[in-house]
């Protein structure tokens, strides 16, 4: 697919700086994401990766800097409020109860409540309302294969849970998904399942983050990538265009992007 | 699916199965007991309560009466209450060792302002519950707002609270006679009612609804599921939107309520105001808990485990003693019904791969 780049992007970020006393862990950063495109970010460990993508889920405030979504100013205090905004982040422990269904899962922290007297007055949860809305968010990314909605996450297998908690990422007219290594802790299956997954709700039409170790994981799926390297971003590559040792190169360092690539300018020698 | 069953890499990634398809597998017996086990954390108790019945029964005479069944109940009304109570706080991976202390310093407070000072009575029994309330509000703040672990936070306030009670009560006893004679509303729920030949006082009725209220409360509303949240893994349920601190306070404060509801239970129970009553209650509450089949780790296990475990441990001691068993092998029993429960727990929460 060929990014119109033209349009405006959906979430973007200009000269984020994040010191940690004497570390500066963001300096100067930007980043750009465009609606419907699958944004990979990849840098070596200890690049800011992490930071950044705390800073765009509210996890961390930035010392310096402005993030737009959709066109405007945001700035959160903390998760909660980013995801009110329809920024959602899948955490790469999850963040699931493991002993908490499917349908309990899903809706943590943003129950339904049961209308009239019970709801209002006794706060009863609408437990078949939940319940229809998990099977129907479910069923959207092909993940109704999963039987019982109100069996335990503990379970389902890795990729199950991964499904699980990317459904719940989709499901609340959300505006962008953040997706933290979701592959990290799987097998060749299960992966494969996940990055099928991802294309899936990329088809819906939901712009995708993807924080990926994984270089052939990134370049399947990615439309574009982020290379982030000593607090910031280097360059923004097309997949089509470089090998993955080319990737790994630029992110440790040891070959500049090309110039129409480049979002800063190469050291000066 | 049938697809997913192969190792074939190709074959797998073809089977044009769904993203994360749920396997079927066969599963022998003893893995079905595990996963029903787990299911329905109450399961396990109850078969305990059964069995024990049925033996009891069979060696104990007039075991089986009306009577003697009331009679259980009326002794484990106190226990099942504050039970309640410890059950909340267990589920949120924490512990309460200061329940029955909140308990004793609330029935103090009501007996010393209903009694000796002359309070109104229905105004002493709200001072008692605002005293017990703002007692388990204490631990939460401590909890959440110093990061203490909650049994060093209730092993101190267990002694605060007894030491506080001595003193307000100046370590007397508030008579049985003297209660009659000004607040006999304290009483009340020690009152009895007869059905069948079986004694019930009012204490067990409002012991039994509020297991019902407490079910409810953590089966349909969201500060229940989020209570299961919290004991699970706190971490995610902060990350997932809920609260945790906010909502583990209230979880304290309610425990705290809990308790002093049980002081004007227990006042009844006993029938006078005694600041060294229930000194033990803190254990036979966490014994009724974990017998109960909730987990020490938190987030698992249901209200109404707590009711069965309290019971099973009345059974015990009521059936032993019908059977003739000198007292001490009642202790014996109850402690190694509580080391079986836990072992019990620790083999139901391995979930097989």
């Amino acid at each position: 697919m060929s990014l119109d780049t033209s349009m405006e992007p959906l979430l973007s970020a200009r000269g984020l700086t994040k010191r940690y006393g004497r570390v500066t862990a963001m300096d100067a950063c930007d980043f750009d994401l465009y609606p419907g495109e699958i944004l990979a970010v990849i840098g070596d460990n200890g690049a800011g990766k992490s930071t950044l993508i705390k800073a765009l889920s509210g996890a961390v405030q930035p010392d310096d800097g402005e993030i737009w979504l959709d066109g405007k100013p945001v700035s959160y205090a903390n998760p909660l409020e980013a995801r009110e905004h329809g920024i959602e982040t899948v955490y790469q422990t999850l963040a699931l109860s493991p002993a908490l269904s499917i349908v309990d899962n899903m809706f943590l922290g943003r129950e339904i409540r049961a209308g009239g007297f019970a709801g209002k007055y006794l706060r009863k949860l609408d437990k078949a309302a939940m319940r229809r809305f998990a099977r129907e968010k479910l069923s959207e990314l092909g993940l109704m294969t999963i039987q019982n909605i109100d069996q335990a996450v503990e379970t389902l297998s890795g990729g199950q849970r991964q499904g699980v908690a990317v459904a719940r990422a989709c499901a609340f007219g959300s505006k962008v998904v953040i997706l933290d290594d979701p592959t990290a802790a799987l097998g060749v299956k299960e992966s494969r399942k996940v990055l099928d997954l991802i294309l899936d709700v990329k088809k819906r039409g939901m712009p995708i983050v993807l924080i990926s170790h994984n270089m052939p994981h990134v370049f399947e799926v990615a439309d574009r990538i982020h290379i982030h390297r000593l607090g910031t971003r280097k360059a923004v590559i097309d997949p089509r265009r470089h090998s993955m040792s080319d990737a790994v190169a630029m992110m440790t360092g040891a070959m500049e992007a090309p110039p129409d690539e480049r979002t800063e300018d190469p050291p000066p020698n | 699916m049938s697809g997913s069953k192969s190792d074939d890499y190709e074959k797998a990634i073809h089977s044009g199965g769904g993203v994360a398809s749920f396997e079927v597998r066969h599963r022998d017996p003893l893995e079905r007991l595990h996963h029903f086990l787990h299911s329905y954390p109450p399961a396990a108790p109850l078969m305990v309560l059964a069995a024990s019945l049925v033996v009891f029964g069979m060696v104990a005479n007039n075991f089986f009466t009306p009577f003697n069944f009331s009679l259980i109940i009326q002794q484990v009304t106190v226990i099942g209450i504050l039970g309640i109570a410890q059950t909340l706080i267990i589920l949120t991976a924490g512990i309460d060792l200061s329940v029955a202390a909140i308990m004793v310093l609330s029935s103090v407070v009501m007996g010393r302002l209903g009694v000796t000072l002359g309070l109104p009575a229905p105004l002493a029994i709200l001072i008692g519950f605002a005293v017990g309330t703002a007692c388990g509000a204490l631990n939460g703040f401590l909890v959440t707002r110093f990061k203490l672990p909650p049994f060093i936070v209730t092993l101190g306030t267990w002694s605060v609270f007894f030491a506080l009670n001595l003193w307000y009560s100046d370590a007397q006893t508030v008579r049985s006679q003297d209660i009659d004679a000004t607040a006999p509303i304290l009483k009340f729920f020690g009152e009895r009612v007869g059905i069948m030949g079986a004694q019930f006082t009012y204490g067990s009725f409002l012991m039994l609804g509020m297991f019902g209220v407490f079910w409810y409360v953590l089966n349909w509303t969201a500060w229940g599921r989020a209570v299961y949240a919290i004991g699970d893994d706190k971490e995610a349920a902060e990350l997932a939107g809920i609260r945790t601190d906010r909502i583990l306070l209230s979880v304290y404060a309610t425990a705290g309520f809990v308790c002093a509801v049980g002081a004007w239970i227990a006042i009844g129970r006993l029938g006078s105001i005694s600041p060294q009553s229930f000194y033990e209650g803190n254990l036979d509450a966490i014994t009724a808990v974990v017998i109960g089949g909730t987990s020490l780790f938190g987030g698992r296990g249901a209200i109404f485990g707590t009711l069965i475990g309290a019971i099973t441990v009345g059974v015990f001691r009521s059936g032993l003693k019908l059977a003739g068993v000198e007292v001490l092998w009642q202790e014996f029993t109850v402690g190694v019904l509580i080391i079986v429960a836990v072992a019990m727990d620790q083999w139901i929460r391995k979930v097989s791969s």
